[in-house]
C-alpha cells in the first residue's frame, strides 16, 4: 500500500518540477535559477570535517556557499529551520539499476559493450523519486551482469522531473561493466532448448576478457598507424572500420573509461586483477566482491574499490562464504569501500546498511557514513563535486530527522543543487489530490465507454475499441523490471522471466 | 476578378484539351469511362478553401479542372450530381502495411533471429532482422483484401512498407487501385521505417535489449558511411588493398537514401520522443518520427527540430478484458485521456503531421480515432489535412497528389456530408481516376442474439490433422464483426463479418499454397459456443467453437505499480 499512495505522490512532483523545469533556460538567469536557501540550526555532519552541532549551511548558485555555526542569512534568502534536525551530503549509490529503460542486460553475447546505459536512460522511472525519498542523490547506473564484459555505465543524479538528457553527473568518467563467476557464465540461468551461450565456466570468463582486449589493443594500432600515416601525408587510406564494441574497450586501455566488476569469489577477483596488469589498465571498483576480506591486501595494493552489501549472502553458490564484516576488514586493511544498493528499493535505506559495519566490524560512526557518501564519490571520481559538506561542493544535501544511522530516521527534505527535490510535508499534502484525479479520469473512462454503449443500442462492446494491445502505446504499462518486484531479485528466486533478464546479482 | 477567373477557365480547357489530345486512346477496362464530371457538389480541395456548388472533372486519371459553374464539362464526361456531395482528396494513411503479404518466412541472415536454423546473432554484423532490401513496391499484392477494405473507408493512398525486424524494407506510396500490382506505385521508395524494439526476448540472440538495439542501429549507419567511403577509394586504386565486403543490408539502405528515403523513427512517449530528436541528429539521416502519442508534453521541443511526425491513431486505451481489480497508474490514466489531443498540440506548435493507421485492423475506426482528435481540440480542416495534403508532402508526393487542383491525380473521396460527422456515409471513391462503388455488404438485418466479444478457440480437422485457431471478436452494436484469427498459419485480421440473429459470418484473406485466398467462417452461435464450416477454395471444414468464461481474476503479482 504504502508504495502505491509513493507512486502517485510522486506522479505529481513530476509535473511540478516538470513544468518549471520544461522551460529552457535562455538567458541568464535562467528562470529556474536555484534559490538562496540558509539551513539553520541542524546538526550538520560534514562527513570530511567533522559534525557541527547548530550549525547552519548556506547554499547559492546550487553550490555550498558556506558551512559553520554563525552563518547568517542573506537577505531574500529562504531559511529552513533545523532544529532537531541532522543534515548530510546526498548519498551516493555505487551500484544502481535505476532509470534504465527496458532490460538492463544485453544478454545476447558475452561482450555487450556496444550496449550504452547512457542512451536508454528513463526519466520517468519512478525508482528515481523513490531512492530521492530515501536520500539518494547520485547513482553509478550500470549495466547487468550477465555478460564477461557488459555495457557502458553512467553515474547520474537524481533529478526527478527533468528530461533524461538533465540526469547524467556533468563531467563524471563514464564506465563499463565487467562480470564474472555465475552469473557471465550463466549457471543459474540457462533456458532449456536454446543454444547455450560461451563462456560456461570461470576459465571462460577470463578467456573471453583476455580476447576482448586483445582484440581491442589490435583495434588501437590499426587506428593509431593509420592515423599516423595520416599525419605523414599519406593519401587514399582506407581508414580502420569503427567498432562500437571496441571503442569503450580502447577508452579502458587510454583510461578514459572506469572498470566496475560485477564479482563474488577471491580466485576471480585476483584473476581481473592479474589481467588488468598484463593489459595495463585499473579496475577501477570491484562490485559486490563479497569475498573481498579474503584479499583486502591484494585490492588495496591494486588501488582498487571495493563496493559490496552490508549483509546479503546465501542466495547463491558463489555468495556462501560472505560475512557481514567484509566492509569493514577491507576497511581496515587499507581498501576503499562502499556499500552499494543493487536494487532501487535497497537504496531508500542505505544509511541504515552502512549503519551495519558499526555492529558488524566496528566501524566508527564517520567511518559508517563514509560509505555511503565520500567513498563512493572518489571511487565514482566525482569527489571533488559531491560527498561530503564542504564550501564550494554541489548543494546535494539530505535532511534527516534524526541521526542517519539511526533506524528511526527519516528523509524531511533532498536537495541536489541546491533545489528541493523530495519534500516530505509536500509529498504527503499533495497525496489527496492526486487520490481525487486517478478517481476523476476513472470515472472518466468508465462514462465514455458506458456512452458509446447507449449509443448503439443493445449490445455490449463499444466499436472503436482496438483489439490488440500495443506495446509502443502504452509503454509507460510495460515496466516489469526487477526492482519493480515485490522480492529482491536475487538469482535463486528468479524463476519468471523478469527476474532472469535482471541477472543482477 | 471575374475576368481573371475566366481566363483561368478557359486556359485550363485549352490545356485539358491539349493533354488529353496526347494521350492514345486505351478502352476503358470495365465499362467505365475516362471522364467524370462531379457537377454542384462542394468541394474541399485541401489546397484551397472549400467551394460550394462546385465542379471537380476528372481525365484519365487526373483532375482536368476544378472550380465553379463556369468549367467546362467534356461532351463525353459521365456527369454525376454532386448536389448533396462533399468531395474530399483521398484520405491518405501515412503508415501501414496494406497491400503487403505478411512476411515471407526466415531467409538467410536477414530473417528472424535464431528461427528457421538459421543461426543466432552474435552481434551487429550478423545483421539481425534486417531486410531492408525488400520493398513495398515489389511485393505489393492485389489479393490482399485490406485494398479494398481501406479504399472503402475513404483511402485511396497509403504509405505501405514490409513488416518485421529493426530494418524491415523499404516503403512506397501506393493508390489502392489497380489492373496490376505495378500500377498501384506512385512513389518507391519514400520511407525507411525501423523498429527500435528487442522483439526476440530474452537468450533469442542480438539484439535482446533496447540499448543493444540502439548500439546495433548505430553501427548500421557508421558501417553505412564508412563503406561509402572505402568503396570509393578501392575503385580509383584496388591494387594492395585488401577489397571492402559487399553488404546487401548497406547497400539496400544507401539505395533508398540516395532516393531521398525518410527514416521512420519510432518515438511515443515524451521520453522517447526526445531520444528520437537525438539519433536524428546522431545519425545524420533524413527522419521523421512515428507514434508521438505523447506529444502534448514535448509539442515545443518537436516544433524546434522541424521534423515531420506520422501520429499514430491507435490511441492508448484501458486494457480489454482487464482485471478489474488492477487499477491502471496515474500516469497511464493521464496519458490515455490525454493522448487524442497531441495532433492539437502539435498544430498549435506549428509541428507538420501526419495520420497513421499503425496497424487498427478495421478501416472503419480510422476515421472515427480522428475524429477523437478533433474532440480533443483538433480543427477538422487541420485534421482533414493531416489525412490528405500533409502526407503527400512528407512523403515528397504532394505534386501529384494529397489535395484537389488541376492536374494532380484524381484521387477522390465523395461522402453525403461533413467527413467526420457521425451520419456521414461515403458514396463514391476515384482513386487515379477511378471510380468506385460502396457496396453495401448484403446480409440479414436481424439484431444479433448476444455479444460475440472476445477469444474463441475453433477447433477442426484438416486433411493434415487436427488444427486450433484462436478468434479474437469485436462486435459492434449492429452486428459488425471485426478482429483477427491466430492459428499455425499465421495470424489473419477479418475483412468482412457480421452475426444476426444466432448466425454469424466473417471472412479472412490469407496465404494459402502461394495464393492470397479468402476464408469464409459461417455458422450459427449461441453463448460460449459455436459452430460452422470453414470454406476455403473448394474445401468446406466442419468447426466447432467455445469461449471460455471470462477469466475471473488472474494473478498479479503484489499492488506494486
Amino acid at each position: 500500500m504504502r508504495v502505491h499512495s509513493m507512486f502517485r505522490v510522486s506522479l505529481c512532483a513530476a509535473v511540478l518540477i516538470g513544468a518549471v523545469s520544461l522551460r529552457a533556460p535562455a538567458a541568464p538567469p535562467p528562470p529556474d535559477a536555484p534559490p538562496v536557501i540558509l539551513i539553520q540550526n541542524a546538526t550538520v555532519l560534514t562527513v570530511t570535517k567533522g559534525t557541527i552541532e547548530h550549525g547552519s549551511v548556506l547554499i547559492k548558485d546550487g553550490k555550498i556557499a558556506e558551512v559553520g555555526a554563525g552563518v547568517k542569512a542573506p537577505s531574500g534568502a529562504q531559511v529552513i529551520d533545523g532544529t532537531g534536525m541532522f543534515v548530510t551530503p546526498g548519498i551516493i549509490d555505487c551500484h544502481s539499476h535505476i532509470a534504465v529503460d527496458g532490460s538492463v542486460n544485453e544478454g545476447s553475447i558475452s561482450v555487450s559493450s556496444i550496449a550504452n546505459i547512457a542512451e536508454v536512460l528513463d526519466s520517468d522511472d519512478i525508482s528515481i523519486y523513490r531512492d530521492l525519498a530515501g536520500g539518494v542523490t547520485t547513482a553509478n547506473v550500470l549495466h547487468g551482469s550477465a555478460n564477461s564484459i557488459g555495457g557502458q555505465t553512467i553515474v547520474i543524479k537524481l533529478r526527478w522531473g527533468q528530461p533524461a538528457a538533465k540526469l547524467p553527473f556533468e563531467g563524471a568518467m563514464p564506465g563499463i561493466k565487467f562480470a564474472l563467476g555465475e552469473n557471465p557464465k550463466r549457471s543459474n540461468f540457462s533456458i532449456p532448448g536454446r543454444e547455450k551461450r560461451y563462456p560456461a565456466s570461470r576459465m571462460g570468463v577470463e578467456e573471453t576478457i583476455r580476447a576482448a582486449f586483445t582484440e581491442a589493443r589490435d583495434y588501437k594500432n590499426a587506428w593509431d598507424a593509420y592515423n599516423k600515416k595520416v599525419a605523414a601525408g599519406e593519401k587514399n587510406l582506407i581508414p580502420p572500420r569503427r567498432d562500437l564494441r571496441l571503442d569503450p574497450l580502447v577508452e579502458v586501455l587510454e583510461g578514459k573509461r572506469y572498470v566496475h566488476s560485477h564479482c563474488y569469489r577471491e580466485d576471480e577477483i585476483l584473476m581481473l586483477l592479474r589481467v588488468a596488469k598484463e593489459f595495463g589498465f585499473k579496475v577501477r571498483t570491484l562490485q559486490h566482491v563479497l569475498e573481498g576480506y579474503k584479499v583486502a591486501d591484494e585490492i588495496a595494493a591494486a588501488g582498487t574499490g571495493a563496493s559490496t552489501f552490508s549483509d546479503w549472502w546465501a542466495y547463491k553458490v558463489e555468495a556462501y562464504d560472505a560475512i557481514p564484516y567484509n566492509a569493514a576488514i577491507m576497511t581496515r586493511r587499507g581498501v576503499l569501500v562502499s556499500i552499494n544498493s543493487d536494487d532501487a528499493e535497497e537504496a531508500t535505506h542505505l544509511n541504515q546498511e552502512a549503519a551495519k559495519t558499526m555492529h558488524y566490524g566496528g566501524l566508527t560512526h564517520d567511518e559508517a557514513l563514509k560509505l555511503v557518501t565520500i567513498n563512493p564519490a572518489i571511487q565514482l571520481g566525482i569527489d571533488k563535486r559531491v560527498g561530503s559538506i564542504e564550501v564550494g561542493k554541489d548543494a546535494d544535501l539530505v535532511i534527516y530527522n534524526h541521526d542517519p544511522l539511526s533506524a528511526y530516521a527519516v528523509v524531511q527534505k533532498t536537495l541536489i543543487d541546491g533545489r528541493v527535490y523530495f519534500d516530505r510535508q509536500k509529498d504527503i499534502a499533495a497525496r489527496a489530490d492526486l487520490e481525487k484525479e486517478k478517481k476523476a479520469l476513472l470515472e472518466k473512462e468508465k462514462k465514455s465507454s458506458k456512452k458509446d454503449d447507449k449509443k448503439d443500442a443493445d449490445a455490449k462492446k463499444p466499436s472503436d475499441k482496438p483489439a490488440e494491445k500495443k506495446p509502443d502505446a502504452t509503454k509507460p504499462e510495460e515496466k516489469k523490471k526487477p526492482e519493480d518486484m515485490p522480492m529482491m531479485p536475487s538469482a535463486d528466486a528468479a524463476t519468471n522471466m523478469s527476474s532472469v533478464t535482471g541477472g543482477a546479482r | 476578378m471575374k475576368a481573371h477567373l475566366s481566363r483561368l477557365c478557359v486556359l485550363s480547357l485549352l490545356a485539358a484539351i491539349l493533354f488529353v489530345a496526347q494521350l492514345p486512346q486505351v478502352a476503358a477496362q470495365g465499362g467505365e469511362p475516362q471522364y467524370f464530371a462531379i457537377r454542384g457538389a462542394k468541394v474541399v480541395p485541401v489546397s484551397g478553401p472549400p467551394m460550394e456548388d462546385a465542379t471537380v472533372v476528372v481525365a484519365r486519371g487526373v483532375i482536368l479542372a476544378v472550380g465553379g459553374k463556369d468549367v467546362a464539362i467534356p461532351a463525353d464526361a459521365w456527369v454525376i450530381e454532386g448536389k448533396g456531395l462533399t468531395v474530399y482528396p483521398g484520405l491518405f494513411d501515412g503508415l501501414t502495411d496494406v497491400g503487403i503479404p505478411s512476411a515471407s518466412p526466415a531467409q538467410g541472415e536477414g530473417g528472424p533471429r535464431g528461427g528457421g536454423g538459421t543461426p543466432t546473432a552474435k552481434g551487429p554484423e550478423d545483421r539481425p532482422g534486417a531486410t531492408p532490401w525488400r520493398t513495398a513496391a515489389n511485393e505489393v499484392s492485389l489479393g490482399d483484401k485490406r485494398i479494398e477494405s481501406w479504399r472503402n473507408a475513404g483511402f485511396t493512398t497509403v504509405v505501405s512498407s514490409p513488416k518485421g525486424g529493426f530494418f524491415p524494407g523499404q516503403a512506397a506510396v501506393l493508390d489502392l487501385a489497380g489492373e496490376r500490382s505495378g500500377d498501384l506505385v506512385v512513389k518507391a521508395p519514400v520511407a525507411i521505417p525501423i523498429s527500435l524494439n528487442p522483439s526476440g526476448g530474452f537468450g533469442s540472440g542480438f539484439p535482446d535489449s533496447k540499448m543493444g538495439v540502439l548500439g546495433y542501429v548505430h553501427q548500421v549507419w557508421l558501417d553505412l558511411d564508412w563503406s561509402s567511403k572505402a568503396g570509393a577509394i578501392y575503385e580509383k586504386n584496388p591494387r594492395g588493398i585488401s577489397r571492402p565486403r559487399y553488404d546487401r543490408v548497406e547497400t539496400a539502405l544507401a539505395g533508398a537514401l540516395e532516393d531521398h528515403a525518410l527514416v521512420l523513427i519510432p518515438a511515443n512517449s515524451a521520453l522517447e520522443l526526445r531520444r528520437a530528436l537525438v539519433l536524428v541528429d546522431r545519425w545524420k539521416i533524413p527522419g521523421a518520427i512515428v507514434g508521438a502519442q505523447m506529444a502534448y508534453e514535448v509539442a515545443d521541443e518537436l516544433a524546434a527540430k522541424k521534423l515531420p511526425i506520422l501520429v499514430s491513431l491507435k490511441w492508448p486505451e484501458a486494457e480489454k478484458d482487464a482485471d478489474p481489480d488492477d487499477v491502471p497508474s496515474l500516469r497511464d490514466l493521464r496519458f490515455r485521456d490525454k493522448a487524442p489531443s497531441s495532433p492539437a498540440a502539435l498544430a498549435k506548435a506549428g509541428v507538420k503531421f501526419a495520420f497513421t493507421s499503425d496497424g487498427i485492423a478495421s478501416p472503419a475506426e480510422i476515421v472515427k480515432a480522428v475524429k477523437k482528435s478533433v474532440d480533443a481540440g483538433l480543427a477538422p480542416d487541420a485534421a482533414l489535412r493531416a489525412l490528405t495534403l500533409s502526407p503527400a508532402e512528407i512523403f515528397g508526393v504532394a505534386d501529384r497528389t494529397g489535395s484537389i487542383e488541376k492536374g494532380k491525380i484524381a484521387n477522390l473521396v465523395v461522402t453525403d456530408g461533413d467527413l467526420f460527422g457521425e451520419k456521414t456515409k461515403i458514396k463514391m471513391i476515384f482513386v487515379d481516376g477511378k471510380r468506385f462503388e460502396i457496396r453495401e455488404p448484403d446480409r440479414p438485418k436481424d439484431p444479433p442474439k448476444g455479444d460475440m466479444t472476445g477469444k474463441w478457440t475453433l477447433k477442426y480437422t484438416t486433411p493434415e490433422g487436427d488444427e486450433e485457431t484462436t478468434v479474437d471478436l469485436t462486435m459492434a452494436p449492429d452486428g459488425t464483426l471485426s478482429g483477427t484469427t491466430t492459428g499455425k498459419r499465421g495470424t489473419a485480421t477479418i475483412i468482412t463479418g457480421y452475426a444476426s440473429a444466432e448466425k454469424f459470418s466473417f471472412t479472412i484473406n490469407m496465404p494459402i499454397q502461394g495464393n492470397n485466398e479468402d476464408v469464409i467462417f459461417t455458422g450459427t452461435f449461441e453463448k460460449d459456443t459455436m459452430k460452422g464450416s470453414i470454406a476455403v477454395l473448394s474445401f468446406s471444414i466442419d468447426f466447432t467453437g467455445t469461449r471460455p468464461p471470462a477469466t475471473a481474476g488472474s494473478i498479479s503479482l503484489g499492488g506494486v505499480q
